[in-house]
């Protein structure tokens, strides 16, 4: 195989791991609006995923830096190119990430409600916007013969990229409720079980129209039969999970929401191959593996590296799963570093 | 204003920015990894609780870091495409690698140091935050490989049909010889910042709250004030070679950072000016003659090319045009990075002498040093790098690519100013909020240790986690 190919696999490996860990985190973090009904529930939420954010996080940076060594002008046509999105990608980052770790330290009710704000937020949006930015990625943008995206912000709001943010947000909130089912004990569990179907049925019809208009888009796509039967696969894994989320099977139900996201991205990648970047200008302008990639050079030695050093990530980012498979509710909840002042609206027993 | 300023102002705020927090990372984690070690080895309570309360101080710092990181990484393809396009084959393989063997090891190993406390063996504990620290190192070598490669270009080639460098030998790139003096340079300037944060919180405990933790604070205060003298003498050491091999390499930085505008054997070093750097008004200046040639060269007598020479000269190879940076800026950054970046010494030797067998500093005084001393190493590290890379303008890539040539053709000037607006706003609020969260974090002074439970009987599955936020 050639390595432009291989490095196209390993960076649609690196972005299905990125959806598939930050995806449900992302959905933790919608979630604390929607499920939790005090602050000790919102902690808990919190903490299902407080211990592993920041290293699910760092797949989408790695995935950037290998973009960047292994294709340079699909990095550069791409980050300039979606100038204002990933902007507002970066800020939302920016204010989850440091709301994780500083809304504890004070106590004051309104400090911790602004934080919630930022962790909301700071979810949503990138959970929308990662699917907008594939979906204009697959569908095509304004690029010209010197590879630069010619377009404007407004170009890529189009329909079926924001299309794209629905199924993407979908996804990861209805990944992120089966694994609050999975990670907690109690009431919330089984709220998060009945939020995770609902919103699962949904985005399963989204998720179908979406994908059968991509298989439009991409009509003459090189490899559109292995796109389909991807398609179909995350279709189906999803129908399983929902399935076992309604008997119960909560660990069979996140395997489930697992292998849809990582069908559908991986169908995604496999209906642009060999382009990266198609120009709806002049399908000759479009970024392939070929006229994007590095020196085979530089591509070899990235492969070294990548393999050697991957299997070791995965290793201890999966014990880390390990240590902290422990189910958690509101009883594990220790009190807070800061005393907190009592809030009375939200003092009432959780029904 | 163009596009290119906006962006040069967007990555200078920004990457200054995030330099505030990089060294206090690195210099910290390693003081809360040692103050750890200590209590694991003699099981005494206060190292503990010195681990717990700068590990919090640590936290939150870490956590400015990331965020800022998450821009850096994505902000050499939003702003700089010409540039990712152009170094891509080279410039990208350090990063991606950076990402791959640093990023993951700090994130996952600090999430488990955080929440790990009930969950992993006290060995295994003690491991987490040792590897966390290793990862600092390793990202703080291949992102200075990355910046090394624009500072000094090697293990490349030039391809005529695409125009753009191509990787020819990456061992080159990584033994790149600015690579291994900036390297030691900065780790030794993290550890000096980390020292100076633990010897002014230490002193500030001491001074305002003589009574509580006198014991904790005086072997915080001397582990900081130790660090800060071996890091200083680290500092210098290094900071020496790396002028050597810069005044090879980019002698053009060099003469700007003395202002020498006409080659000179026995070069002298001005400790200040006052007057026009142009050197035809010198209302005042102190001179330590031959210095700079010594700097430069390790000759009192060696002969330093100055500006003028050296503008001719490039004009003479790159052709018609100006290669001379900012003169002003880069000689007071200079002094500056050195000036303030060594303030810490002093303080920390008369700190030592003052704490020496049971005494305590006290007074208005050494409460406001223990105020200013963190924030100097802080300002050195900043003007070292703004003295880095204002002294390597006008090239992006020395001798290879303008840094005009590098910015994003399809990002138009609104775009830019948007987000350099956008980024700055930001980053002041986030600023206001995490200084206000030391404070009060260091004002609590050390956290009681949960007195000892005995809940041997009790479920695993029942027990409250250690740690939650």
């Amino acid at each position: 195989m050639e390595l432009t190919t291989v490095w196209f696999i390993l960076i649609a490996v690196l972005w299905v791991g990125y959806f598939v860990l930050e995806g449900f985190d992302f959905g933790v973090g919608v979630l604390t609006r929607v499920l939790a009904r005090d602050e000790v529930e919102r902690r808990v939420l919190i903490n299902t995923i407080a211990p592993v954010w920041d290293g699910n996080e760092v797949w989408v940076l790695v995935a950037g830096g290998a973009t960047f060594a292994a294709f340079p002008e699909w990095y550069a046509t791409l980050f300039s190119g979606f100038y204002l999105p990933l902007f507002l990608i970066l800020i939302s980052l920016i204010f989850r990430n440091v709301a994780f770790e500083f809304r504890g330290k004070r106590p004051e009710a309104a400090w911790k409600r602004r934080w919630d704000h930022a962790i909301f937020f700071g979810s949503l949006v990138p959970a929308v916007l990662w699917g907008v930015a594939f979906g204009n990625i697959v569908g095509g943008v304004e690029i010209d013969s010197t590879k630069e995206y010619v377009g404007t912000f407004f170009d890529l709001l189009n329909p079926y990229a924001l299309l794209g943010g629905l199924v993407t947000l979908g996804l990861f909130v209805t990944h992120g409720s089966v694994f609050v089912a999975l990670k907690t004990v109690g009431d919330i569990r089984v709220r998060a079980r009945a939020f995770g179907l609902r919103v699962g049925l949904v985005t399963a019809i989204v998720a179908v129209v979406f994908l059968a208009w991509t298989r439009s888009q991409r009509s003459g796509a090189e490899y559109l039969g292995w796109f389909s039967v991807l398609a179909v696969l995350a279709a189906l894994s999803l129908v399983a999970a929902l399935a076992s989320l309604l008997a119960g099977r909560e660990g069979r139900a996140f395997l489930g929401t697992t292998l849809t996201i990582g069908f559908a991205v991986a169908s995604l990648f496999v209906s642009l191959f060999p382009e990266v970047m198609p120009s709806s200008l002049d399908p000759a302008w479009s970024l392939t593996t070929t006229n994007a990639s590095s020196t085979p050079y530089t591509l070899r030695i990235m492969t070294w590296v990548a393999a050697i050093f991957t299997p070791v990530v995965l290793a201890y980012q999966t014990w880390t799963y390990i240590v902290f498979r422990r189910r958690i509710g509101v009883q594990h909840i220790p009190m807070p570093e800061v005393a907190s002042h009592p809030e009375p609206s939200e003092a009432e027993p959780v029904g | 204003m163009d596009t290119v300023t906006i962006a040069r102002w967007q990555f200078g705020i920004t990457t200054v920015y995030h330099f505030f927090f990089v060294p206090l990372t690195i210099g910290l984690v390693f003081l809360v990894a040692g103050f750890q070690t200590a209590w694991y080895r003699t099981h005494h309570e206060r190292y503990l609780r010195l681990t717990k309360f700068f590990g919090k101080l640590f936290l939150v710092n870490f956590a400015m870091g990331v965020v800022t990181g998450i821009v850096q990484e994505f902000q050499f393809g939003m702003n700089w495409s010409d540039y990712s396009r152009f170094v891509g084959d080279i410039f990208g393989a350090p990063l991606a690698i950076e990402g791959l063997l640093a990023f993951f090891l700090e994130s996952t190993f600090l999430g488990l140091w955080i929440f790990g406390w009930d969950r992993l063996s006290p060995k295994l504990h003690l491991a987490s935050i040792w590897l966390a620290a290793f990862g600092t190192f390793l990202s703080a070598y291949f992102i200075l490989a990355a910046n090394s490669f624009m500072q000094n270009p090697v293990g490349f080639r030039l391809n005529p049909d695409s125009g753009r460098a191509e990787l020819v030998d990456f061992w080159a790139v990584l033994t790149n010889k600015v690579t291994l003096v900036t390297f030691p340079h900065t780790i030794a300037a993290a550890f000096l910042t980390g020292g100076g944060f633990v010897l002014g919180v230490a002193l500030w405990q001491l001074v305002r709250h003589p009574n509580r933790d006198a014991a904790a604070f005086r072997t915080a205060a001397r582990a900081g004030a130790v660090v800060v003298i071996v890091a200083a003498t680290l500092v210098a050491a290094t900071g020496d070679r790396q002028a050597k091999v810069m005044t090879e390499v980019q002698p053009m930085k060099m003469a700007a950072a003395e202002a020498l505008y006409d080659t000179k054997e026995s070069a002298g070093f001005s400790i200040f000016t006052i007057g026009t750097l142009e050197g035809s008004e010198e209302v005042l200046s102190l001179r330590i003659p031959g210095l700079l040639s010594f700097l430069g060269k390790g000759s009192f007598s060696a002969e330093i090319e100055g500006l003028n020479d050296l503008q001719t000269a490039y004009e003479a190879k790159y052709g018609p045009g100006d290669y001379t940076p900012s003169v002003p800026l880069v000689y007071w950054t200079f002094r500056l990075m050195m000036g303030v970046g060594m303030i810490g010494v002093p303080v920390a030797l008369a700190a030592l002498w003052m704490l020496r067998t049971g005494r305590t500093p006290q007074g208005r005084w050494w409460a406001r040093i223990a105020i200013v001393l963190p924030l100097t190493p802080l300002l050195g590290n900043a003007f070292g790098w703004i003295f880095t890379e204002m002294g390597r303008q006008p090239w992006i890539v020395f001798g290879l690519m303008p840094t005009s040539a590098g910015v994003s053709p399809s990002v138009s000037a609104g775009e830019v100013l948007a987000s350099l607006i956008g980024f700055t706003a930001v980053y002041g609020l986030l600023a206001v909020i995490e200084v206000r969260l030391l404070i009060a974090t260091i004002g609590k002074g050390l956290p009681e240790l949960p007195a000892p439970t005995d809940d041997s009987d009790r479920d695993d599955s029942e027990r409250p986690l250690a740690f939650a936020y």
